[in-house]
């Protein structure tokens, strides 16, 4: 669908004339991301992170097929052809660090992609299935992104395979059997890194697939913007082509001077030394950490030290948290009651919105400290506030809240009301 | 033929009745239902140890040379075991805990062989994520109750290699292994 005042695709030259009868692969771009794509008028600069997310994507799959050329994914090899492509392949140096920063990028602007969504209420009818395949895109990434990790086989790799895969062995009774048919042995090794190359190559063009139905099922009700309020009519909205095809070009401009800053000037800055250690099982590192983006939900598997209810052992809580972190978002379209959207017109959840903002830092801060005290402690605290924003504040918010009022429309937020948006009239 | 495409259409018209090709189609379904599943079983299955990986299933360490008080680590399906040797003052501190108040209880007798309850040989891999916890090495820290320590999230293990405090669910795993004489174990 779309609003009816959209442009049609008109080709003129006769050859594509020919081609939009054969093919109208032009005209679903045109409607796509082109002249043919409505978009409201007043979207601020949160909504060029889909744009950068597609981007980093694009990122990823170009310097990670040409790893692939250079890499070997069997234990005798690994670590020594990841050191052969930063020594002797010619540019190999700058495509891994591209590849592994890029991933950390990918990681931040999708973060703020996702926390741009809770703010404005992106999920709420009738945008709920754009809402739950970002999420499927979410756990994607980061199945993908650990598999990557593994790759290069060292130390962090090795010991972040047998931890994240020990999460398995907590289901009861078959945890143990489906640790071992993932890993195709009793502890990581040849028959799991080579599996795991082969999902981290193809899992990418899965997740460009799911990226595809996602901007489908985005371009049916057309995008949002920061009121919250549908658009009504032509003077609400500008074609994506040329107006924010030029703004997306900007922040990517902005995109690459920062991530270049790190992929030439600190390319292991956001890394763990002990990856350089070649892959040892019978060692352990003093302090396993997994890359910065996942600690928030490493400090909440963590933060289960007890047996819950002394039944429920503590390490099928903690994985149980974890999965379900992530899992609860699929319900916020329905936990979140309000018909109002944008968080700028809902002045109690938007205070919980900064304070989320804030308990997610904190666990992030605590997944990457060793699990002593006070961290512990601090992270457990904040695990339980995370789920009880979601389940029980942000419920309860939308029912009691009064929000404030909304514009007219998207034209009269932009330039007041219509009476002082009208040409020519001074009053 | 021209007959029963003739009651065929009768019994279409009417609403009523199996026709053969409802049959046809039902067969046809099912077949291509279970032969579906059929090749789903190798795909799923290959994934499993192979039978290389399994073949490494056993292994013979010398254990003349840990005098009490001290440990060794072997190797078995390439993780660490910790065969250690316990001096009488472990082996009454293992005895002398109650085993009611364990999270995973058994006694040292039932984690060791009979007549050689002072050789603990239990898997190294933490039971909570799979860490190799410290203890079984020179000079490593033994944790609180003089068994393991487990870096990773903090599990402490006693004499016994049991369980006594943090998130590991259950002791450390004893492998099935059995004295080929008094100075050499075959674990697997
Ligand atoms: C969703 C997109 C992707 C993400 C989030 C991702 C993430 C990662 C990460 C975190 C690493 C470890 C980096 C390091 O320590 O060097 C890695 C390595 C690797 N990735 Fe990807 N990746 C993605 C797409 C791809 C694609 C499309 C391919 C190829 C088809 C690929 C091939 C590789 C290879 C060969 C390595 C190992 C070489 C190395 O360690 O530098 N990746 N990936
Ligand atoms: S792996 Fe040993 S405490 Fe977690």
């Amino acid at each position: 669908m779309s609003f009816p005042w959209a442009k049609q695709y008109t080709p003129k030259h006769p050859f594509m004339v020919w081609m939009d009868e054969k093919l109208p692969l032009p005209r679903l771009v045109y409607s796509a991301v082109g002249g043919g794509y409505e978009v409201p008028r007043n979207i601020n600069y949160f909504w060029n992170f889909g744009f950068l997310a597609g981007f980093c994507l694009v990122i990823q799959i170009v310097t990670g097929v040409i790893l692939a050329m250079h890499y070997g994914g069997n234990t005798q090899v690994a670590f020594d052809s990841t050191e052969h492509i930063m020594r002797d392949v010619n540019y190999g140096w700058m495509l891994r660090y591209g590849h592994a920063n890029g991933a950390s990028a990918f990681f931040v602007i999708v973060y703020l992609h996702i926390f741009r969504g809770f703010y404005f209420g992106s999920y709420k009818a009738p945008r709920e299935m754009i809402w739950l395949l970002g999420v499927v895109i979410f756990l994607l990434m980061m199945a993908t992104a650990f598999m990557g990790y593994v790759l290069p086989w060292g130390q962090m790799s090795y010991w972040g395979a047998q931890v994240i895969t020990g999460l398995f062995s907590a289901i009861p009774m078959v945890g143990e059997p489906i640790r071992e048919w993932l890993l195709g042995g009793f502890a990581p090794d040849n028959a799991a890194l080579n599996r795991f190359f082969s999902l981290h190559f193809l899992l990418p063009f899965v997740i460009l697939g799911v990226v595809i139905l996602h901007i489908w099922a985005l371009h049916i009700p057309g995008s949002s913007n920061p009121t919250g309020v549908e658009v009504k009519s032509e003077s609400d909205t500008l074609p994506f082509y040329p107006y924010f095809i030029a703004k997306d070009g900007w922040t990517i401009g902005l995109f690459l001077i920062i991530y270049s800053l790190f992929v030439f000037f600190m390319p292991n800055a956001l890394g763990h030394p002990d990856n350089y250690i070649p892959a040892n099982p019978l060692q352990t590192p003093a302090h396993i950490v997994p890359e910065w983006y996942f600690w928030p939900f490493y400090a909440i598997l963590r933060s289960f030290t007890q047996d819950w209810l002394f039944i429920i052992p503590a390490k099928l809580m903690g994985v149980l948290a974890m999965f379900s972190a992530i899992l609860v978002w699929f319900f916020l379209p329905w936990l979140d009651k309000s018909p109002v959207r944008s968080g700028n017109y809902r002045p109690l959840y938007r205070k919980f919105f900064w304070v989320l903002v804030l308990d997610v830092l904190v666990l992030g801060y605590c997944g990457g400290m060793p699990a002593e005290q006070p961290y512990v402690l601090v992270a457990q605290i904040a695990s339980i506030y995370y789920f009880l924003h979601f389940l029980v504040i942000v419920p309860i918010v939308s029912s009691i809240e009064r929000p404030e009022p909304l514009p007219y429309s998207i034209t009269e937020a932009v330039l007041g009301s219509d009476k002082a948006a009208a040409p020519g009239d001074k009053a | 033929m021209a007959q029963d495409a003739g009651t065929d259409t009768a019994a279409v018209i009417d609403g009523e009745g199996v026709r053969r090709r409802d049959f046809i189609n039902i067969a046809a379904v099912s077949a291509a239902g279970v032969g579906g599943l059929a090749v789903i079983y190798p795909l799923i299955s290959q994934m499993a140890p192979s039978a290389d990986v399994l073949a490494e299933s056993s292994t013979e360490v010398d254990i003349a040379q840990v005098q009490p008080g001290m440990a060794m680590k072997a190797v078995f399906r390439k993780q660490p075991v910790f065969i250690r040797n316990l001096t009488p003052k472990e082996i009454q501190e293992a005895e002398a805990v109650d085993v009611g108040s364990l999270r995973d209880p058994q006694t040292l007798a039932e984690r060791t062989k009979e007549g050689k309850t002072n050789w603990l040989i239990t898997m190294g891999v933490c039971t909570h994520l799979g860490c190799i916890p410290l203890g079984a090495g020179e000079g490593e820290v033994k944790g609180e109750y003089g068994g393991y320590f487990c870096p990773c999230h903090g599990s402490v293990y006693d004499t016994a290699a049991r369980i006594r405090k943090g998130p590991a669910p259950t002791n450390l795993q004893v492998p099935d292994y059995e004295f080929t004489s008094d100075t050499v174990i075959k674990i697997g």
